[in-house]
């Protein structure tokens, strides 16, 4: 077997990996979308916020200490515990919770008929105003997130899975580095997206959410709480961020980078469909594998590198001209 | 009695002379965004340090100086528009604190006759004070950088790193590019082989290069990366395992933040730099006393001694003593931008003036000269200790190759110069 073609086993092992990060950042986008049609431009800084309010409650950070130091001339900065991981997890849960119904409340309750562009220009500003609160209630420096659910031995794992290593280093003479912490984001997304299937099919809420997403109008006439279901989706869709901002932060410390890894769905929802979640996998492992083999094989020795950002773009365009609606998103016909 | 109290006062006022306006230097900060945490601490620093001026000794030459604070976050727009704003309050000279704004601003701040000290970034052929005749960029630049970690090499390799392998991993941008001409250069004269690996922006993926790494196993990486690129190429060459003290950033890449994060395993990392870094100065007792126990600290106060606390106020200092060379050139405590511009061009730092401002051995001597708008690019080498969590110098500040260098930036400024119609102005 040629280097080349090992190497490339490699790559598309990594690509697989990188696609189902992607993934976990499109789910987020899809729920929203199929739920109530809006685009949600600010998932990115929703993770960006899940993550920086799980740090803060875990250092016990207290909130907009800033803020109220220059306001009342305190020296206030944190509570002086340490949470544990899991604990810290449940009150973020509670606090996305409490901003799905936030935001539902003051803003798209006020929105409701209006145009698709309106609701989408309303999660620009949405996104504009989390940054800053993130930023008022936790400040800008750099976090570190070390999560460990289960003592010192649960902690997120990093660095090169030795036993793949050794393996592939037996059956083809080079060891393939598969990182740590990619394999158990590939689990984590498994467990979630089998957990948001089983929660849409076997629920009444689930059904419920399906009802709203198949016709708005048909779920109201059978009595169903629209107010109620799009704060469900918007507090699973904070899950999903929250999920997505503890993956992506483990590897480059929680910051306000984190806000820019929308950037990455944004092909996956292209190819995938923005409203089915097996899309948003199936988008993620393709734009994820496309990426990194053209990097290795064409960008890489012919174009000078750099071409991951833009090539999973044209992937996405060249799967849309093809299919509109994308892989598995639904086809929309009107008749007039 | 009416006349003779007005009279007294006109007297009085008369007698002290015109009242000095306050000397004003603008912050271009970005205290928010995702380089936050690189812009905070280098404004935390500027400030704290002409706070400290006023508090301890009343200003520059007596006359009390005014920081402006404008948030640009690193947007070169933001930076342009903050220029704009801030021009008009007759501003001492201008620090933005990113290469995109730097190049907006040459044509506009030359024009307008206000000087610009770029140290460490911006457009590097601005050594050549003939053609850049309002911008600095003392005491180094991106290729003084370049040569410093080539000049590490050989130092380590006893002047020999021939065959070796050395990869630029890179933000693809104008920042990250500056120095593969001069790494080519220095490849071609020492004989190793150099290896471009591009991150596109913001950086937050890097597998691709890792694994290229990982294959192609260069002797020694370095990187010209920002905000998060940093954080995650430590944290994916301790993933590879790759040997953290082979690793060299530039000074951008080489502050706590980027360290931090990949907790123990960015043990050995080391970054070149053109300052000092702890706080074991004198200088940071008086911020101590004057500013921060005080309550006049920019922020919070908790990054005094930091890598890019220091930068900034370094750079303050560097922009204290120009204005005090001006005040001594013209004659007047009362100095204008242009003014300011001379100070700067005759800019001196000795180890003695340094040991006199608290920061003995804190930057290099340098002498600034209308030609020479850069110094003598002077560059020492930093090391991470994990375990204490400090960075410390384990290279003291050496020349970097002129030679090399001198021949780039020559071709560069007189294409410049060519360009924009500018004619030689030093003799």
């Amino acid at each position: 077997m040629s280097d080349q073609f090992v190497f490339a086993m490699e790559v598309t092992l990594n690509g697989l990996m990188a696609g189902v990060l992607y993934a976990l950042v499109a789910l987020g986008f899809v729920l929203i979308y199929k739920a109530s049609g809006i685009f949600n431009f600010a998932q990115g800084v929703m993770a960006l916020f899940a993550a920086m309010t799980l740090v803060g409650i875990m250092n016990g950070q207290v909130p907009f200490s800033h803020l109220i130091n220059a306001t009342f001339g305190t020296d206030l900065h944190d509570f002086g515990w340490h949470l544990p991981a899991l604990l810290a997890i449940l009150l973020t849960v509670g606090v996305m919770v409490l901003l799905a119904w936030g935001v539902q409340r003051f803003v798209f309750s006020h929105l409701v008929g209006q145009e698709p562009i309106i609701l989408f220009m309303a999660t620009i500003g949405l996104a504009y105003f989390l940054e800053g609160l993130a930023d008022l209630m936790w400040g800008s420096e750099i976090k570190t997130l070390n999560v460990c659910l289960f003592g010192e031995s649960g902690c997120l794992p990093q660095g090169i899975n030795e036993t793949i290593d050794a393996v592939t280093y037996e059956w083809f003479g080079y060891g393939f580095f598969i990182d740590n912490l990619d394999i158990t984001a590939t689990i984590v997304a498994a467990v979630l997206v089998a957990a948001l299937i089983a929660f849409s099919q076997y629920t009444k809420q689930g059904r419920a959410l399906r009802a709203v997403a198949d016709d708005h109008q048909a779920a109201l006439s059978v009595g169903i709480s629209l107010n109620f279901i799009w704060i469900l989706v918007w507090s699973l869709a904070g899950f999903v961020a929250l999920v997505a901002g503890i993956m992506w932060g483990a590897k480059s410390g929680v910051q306000f980078s984190l806000s820019l890894i929308a950037l990455k769905a944004l092909p996956v929802l292209m190819l995938g469909g923005f409203t089915s979640i097996p899309g948003a996998i199936v988008g993620g492992l393709i734009i994820g594998v496309g990426e990194k083999l053209f990097e290795f094989a064409i960008g890489a020795p012919f174009l000078g590198g750099a071409t991951e950002n833009w090539f999973a773009y044209v992937l996405a365009l060249v799967f849309l001209v093809f299919r509109p609606q994308g892989l598995f998103g639904e086809k929309i016909i009107e008749r007039v | 009695m009416k006349l003779k109290l007005t009279s007294l006062a006109l007297g009085a006022a008369l007698a002290a002379g015109p009242a000095l306006a306050d000397l004003t230097f603008p912050d271009l900060s970005y205290r928010t965004g995702p380089y936050a945490a690189g812009g905070i601490p280098f404004s935390d620093g500027y400030n704290d340090y002409f706070t400290l001026l006023n508090e301890r000794d009343g200003g520059i030459g007596g006359v009390k100086v005014k920081v402006t604070e404008c948030e640009t976050g690193y947007n070169t727009e933001k930076g342009v528009e903050c220029y704009e704003a801030t021009k008009g309050d007759s501003p001492m000279v201008y620090q933005p604190l990113s290469t995109g704004i730097t190049y907006q601003l040459i044509p506009k701040a030359t024009a307008d006759g206000i000087p610009m000290h770029t140290m460490g970034y911006g457009r590097t052929s601005a050594k050549n004070g003939d053609v850049f005749s309002n911008v600095f960029n003392y005491p180094a630049n991106y290729w003084d950088g370049a040569s410093g970690v080539v000049n590490y090499l050989l130092e380590i390799n006893d002047g020999n790193i021939n065959g070796k392998k050395l990869a630029l991993l890179y933000h693809n941008s104008a920042y990250g590019k500056e120095p593969i001409r001069t790494l080519e250069e220095l490849s071609k004269k020492h004989g190793f082989e150099l290896v471009l690996l591009p991150v596109d922006h913001p950086g937050q993926e890097q597998k691709s290069q890792w694994l290229q790494i990982r294959r192609e196993k260069p002797d020694y990486v370095t990187m010209w990366g920002w905000g998060v690129m940093n954080q995650v190429a430590i944290q994916e060459a301790a993933n590879i395992r790759y040997p953290m003290e082979n690793f060299i950033g530039i000074w951008w890449s080489g502050a706590e933040h980027d360290v931090l994060p990949a907790g123990a395993a960015a043990d050995g990392y080391k970054a070149v730099t053109f300052h000092n870094v702890g706080r074991d100065f004198p200088v940071f007792d008086d911020i101590q006393t004057y500013v921060i126990d005080a309550g006049k600290a920019a922020g919070a106060g908790d990054q005094v001694g930091n890598v890019l606390y220091n930068r900034g106020m370094y750079a303050a200092m560097l922009a204290a003593e120009a204005a005090k060379t001006a005040q001594e050139i013209h004659g007047t405590q009362d100095i204008t931008p242009e003014m300011m511009r001379d100070g700067m061009e005759a800019l001196e730092i000795t180890e003695e003036k340094m040991a006199a401002l608290g920061m003995p051995n804190f930057g290099p001597s340098f002498k600034v000269t209308c030609g020479n708008h850069g110094g003598d690019g002077m560059v020492g080498v930093n090391q991470w200790d994990a375990e204490t969590q400090t960075w410390s110098l384990i290279s003291d500040f050496k020349p970097t190759d002129s030679e090399v260098i001198g021949a780039l930036i020559a071709e560069d400024s007189a294409a410049f110069a060519a360009e924009n119609n500018i004619e030689s102005r030093c003799k």
